[in-house]
């Protein structure tokens, strides 16, 4: 049998799989077995209620889909009086996903949620809809490192850092915000996008921009996990379009010491179940014992700086 | 809304084999599929236990094949047509109108389709009610159908209005008369579906003490008509709404619509807090 335990920072998961933020709800308790997952992940909570954002707030694309939901929230009393209960009914640890307008206001949540149940924070620095032309702290190295440096100081808990997609520069933010006491990394959010309606040209979303999710962002997450793992000593947990075993395979060949799926369950809503078992099979066809060998066992054949020069040209 | 969410996890050593699902993802077997006039089409499928005992007014969520050249992505909310744990089926009854239900068009007999449910919260009888009415519109009337024998089985009751553009576009007129409920079927063409005509027969029923509660789907005028009725006269009423959706689970927040509730208006999820909800939260 395979040991699917992974460690992540101080914490020992018990399998490598969890659900990414804004994906995972009490409804999936009707569906799967929440007591199989290597984590529970909040939707992201603020302090501020808010409504969310206009509709239609999911477009499809080819591969993937849109979103742009805004966060709604109904606040933080509300969160430790109805959700943590619920989601102290089961054993694995819940992470709780946090957001704030400004790093005082990250600093100040992370305090408050720093309670008995609640086993580590994620710093959602990173998304796309709430700020101006989706902005966000893990835009830069800069900012996101001010935000982390005020949580860090405000809570005891591990700290994950979720980053950007949107940004050109994620080893100098994932270096950033491991200099400030992340205890982790998520890479990444949604990529920042838009889809226009040809009958009516209006845009496809109320909000006009939103999050890219699903297979169509694979291919440029995972170049983005093995860059931020080169880049830094703390685990990354890959996230963006897994669902299957083979994809979260990847992921971990890539330097994932973890992986988030999101957009998979709306189609499947046991699709993490189903990578749990996909991996230990996986492994076990191969020969690994222990699913945390896949971590950064990508085989390279060294490459020459300049073969990229074309992807990324000099400023 | 509800804090309440499925079962209560097991404290065993390995959790997961008491785990028992209240909704399921299958690929049921698709046992009948025919066309019931140039827009509609009526599935029925083989399924598993749960699926089997949907109720009322609950709905799947379905995993489309694509259609060639279109790839619908998100599964697509259809609701119950009709559910039997006797025969273990769930039937569909749905309008051709995109990628995904253009996709659900190509698929014959022996095949399979992946269903997800069932999920929402579905219609309400109140044991002491003798007489309900129920009005619908175009797929709503797909919604309201099951409701017919659910409120007969209570010894209820049903008086059916169905509207639609022409009379061959009236669908679950069947489902209602087998079931003995009374009939008034309602069109465009024939000159009968003006909201002043539908009033005059609801007032009619109500004079009749022939309405407890109003039950509608598929109509915002309709809507709106029996809000104003129920408030008139101090009646219940029920409607079940739809809404784009993409977990259908309660998870994403994107089908969410306007509710009137207590003087102040507030978001639900359709898919989770309804799609039936009260009649006089709904904001038409
Ligand atoms: C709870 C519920 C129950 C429903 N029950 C039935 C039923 O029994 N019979 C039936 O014919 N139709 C029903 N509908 C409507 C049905 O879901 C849509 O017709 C279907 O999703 C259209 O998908 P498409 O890909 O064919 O069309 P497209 O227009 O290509 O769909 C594009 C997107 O819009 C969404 N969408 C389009 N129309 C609707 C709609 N009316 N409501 C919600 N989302 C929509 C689709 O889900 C998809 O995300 C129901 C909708 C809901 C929310
Ligand atoms: C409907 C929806 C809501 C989301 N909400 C959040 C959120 O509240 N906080 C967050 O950090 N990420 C949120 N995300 C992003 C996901 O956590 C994840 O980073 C992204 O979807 C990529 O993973 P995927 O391709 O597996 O979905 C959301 C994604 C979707 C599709
Ligand atoms: S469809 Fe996701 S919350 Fe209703």
């Amino acid at each position: 049998m395979t040991d699917m335990t992974v460690r992540i920072g101080g914490l020992t998961l018990a399998s490598p799989v969890m659900p990414a933020s804004g994906t995972f709800a009490e409804g999936l308790a009707r569906v799967m077995d929440l007591d199989r997952l290597g984590a529970l992940v909040t939707k992201t909570i603020t302090r501020e209620l808010r409504d969310g954002n206009p509709l239609p707030r999911v477009a499809e694309v080819p591969g993937g889909m849109l979103n742009a939901i805004g966060i709604p929230s109904k606040g933080v009393p509300c969160f430790l009086r109805d959700s943590l209960p619920f989601y102290q009914r089961w054993r694995p640890p819940l992470v709780v996903s946090i957001s704030a307008p400004t790093a005082e206001g990250f600093a100040a949540l992370a305090a408050e949620i720093s309670v008995p149940g609640v086993t580590a924070i994620e710093a959602n620095i990173s998304c796309p809809n709430i700020e101006e032309d989706g902005k966000a702290f893990a835009m830069q190295a800069g900012s996101a490192a001010a935000v982390m440096r005020r949580l860090r100081a405000a809570t005891s808990l591990p700290l994950w850092a979720k980053l950007t997609p949107n940004t050109g520069d994620m080893a100098a933010v994932a270096l950033a915000c491991e200099d400030e006491g992340a205890d982790a990394l998520v890479v990444a959010n949604t990529i920042l996008a838009m889809s226009i309606d040809l009958q009516t040209f209006k845009p496809r979303l109320g909000n006009i921009m939103g999050g890219l999710s699903g297979p169509a962002v694979k291919p440029i997450v995972l170049r983005q996990v093995y860059q931020c793992a080169r880049a830094v000593r703390i685990p990354v947990i890959g996230c963006g379009g897994i669902s299957t075993a083979l994809d979260a395979a990847e992921y971990m060949l890539a330097g994932a010491t973890a992986v988030q799926v999101g957009t998979a369950t709306f189609l499947q809503p046991e699709a993490m179940t189903q990578v749990i078992d996909g991996l230990a099979q996986f492994c076990a066809a191969r020969g690994i014992g222990h699913v945390a060998e896949l971590t950064g066992a990508l085989k390279r054949e060294d490459t020459h700086e300049a073969d990229l020069a074309w992807a990324a040209p000099a400023p | 809304m509800r804090d309440e969410a499925g079962p209560q996890p097991s404290m065993g050593l390995r959790g997961h084999s008491a785990f028992q699902p209240s909704a399921v993802a299958e690929k049921a077997l698709i046992i009948s599929h025919e066309a019931v006039n140039g827009e509609y089409r009526h599935m029925r499928l083989a399924c598993n236990a749960v699926a089997a005992g949907a109720a009322p007014g609950q709905f799947f969520q379905l995993l489309c094949p694509a259609p060639p050249g279109e790839a619908p992505f998100l599964r697509r909310p259809m609701s119950v047509y009709g559910a039997d744990p006797a025969t273990g089926t769930v039937e569909f009854l749905y309008k051709v109108t995109g990628a995904g239900t253009r996709g659900l068009a190509m698929l014959g007999v022996g095949d399979q389709l992946d269903i997800l449910g069932p999920l929402g919260q579905g219609f309400t009888l109140d044991p002491a009610w003798r007489h309900i009415v129920a009005v619908g519109r175009g797929a709503g009337l797909a919604t309201l159908a099951p409701l017919a024998r659910a409120a007969r089985a209570q010894g209820i009751g049903v008086t059916a209005i169905l509207s639609a553009r022409r009379p061959e576009l009236v669908v679950s007129e069947a489902q209602f008369r087998a079931q003995g409920a009374e009939v008034l079927a309602v069109t465009e063409s024939d000159g009968t579906s003006s909201p002043a005509y539908v009033e005059r027969q609801l007032r009619a029923l109500t004079a009749a003490g022939r309405c407890d509660a109003f039950f509608t789907c598929g109509s915002a005028r309709l809507l709106r008509l029996q809000q104003d009725l129920a408030r008139e006269f101090g009646l219940p009423g029920q409607v079940a709404l739809e809404q784009q959706m993409a977990c259908g689970l309660g998870i994403c927040f994107c089908c969410v619509r306007d509710f009137q509730v207590e003087g102040r208006t507030l978001h639900k999820r359709v898919c989770w807090d309804g799609p039936v909800f009260d009649l006089l939260e709904a904001v038409a």
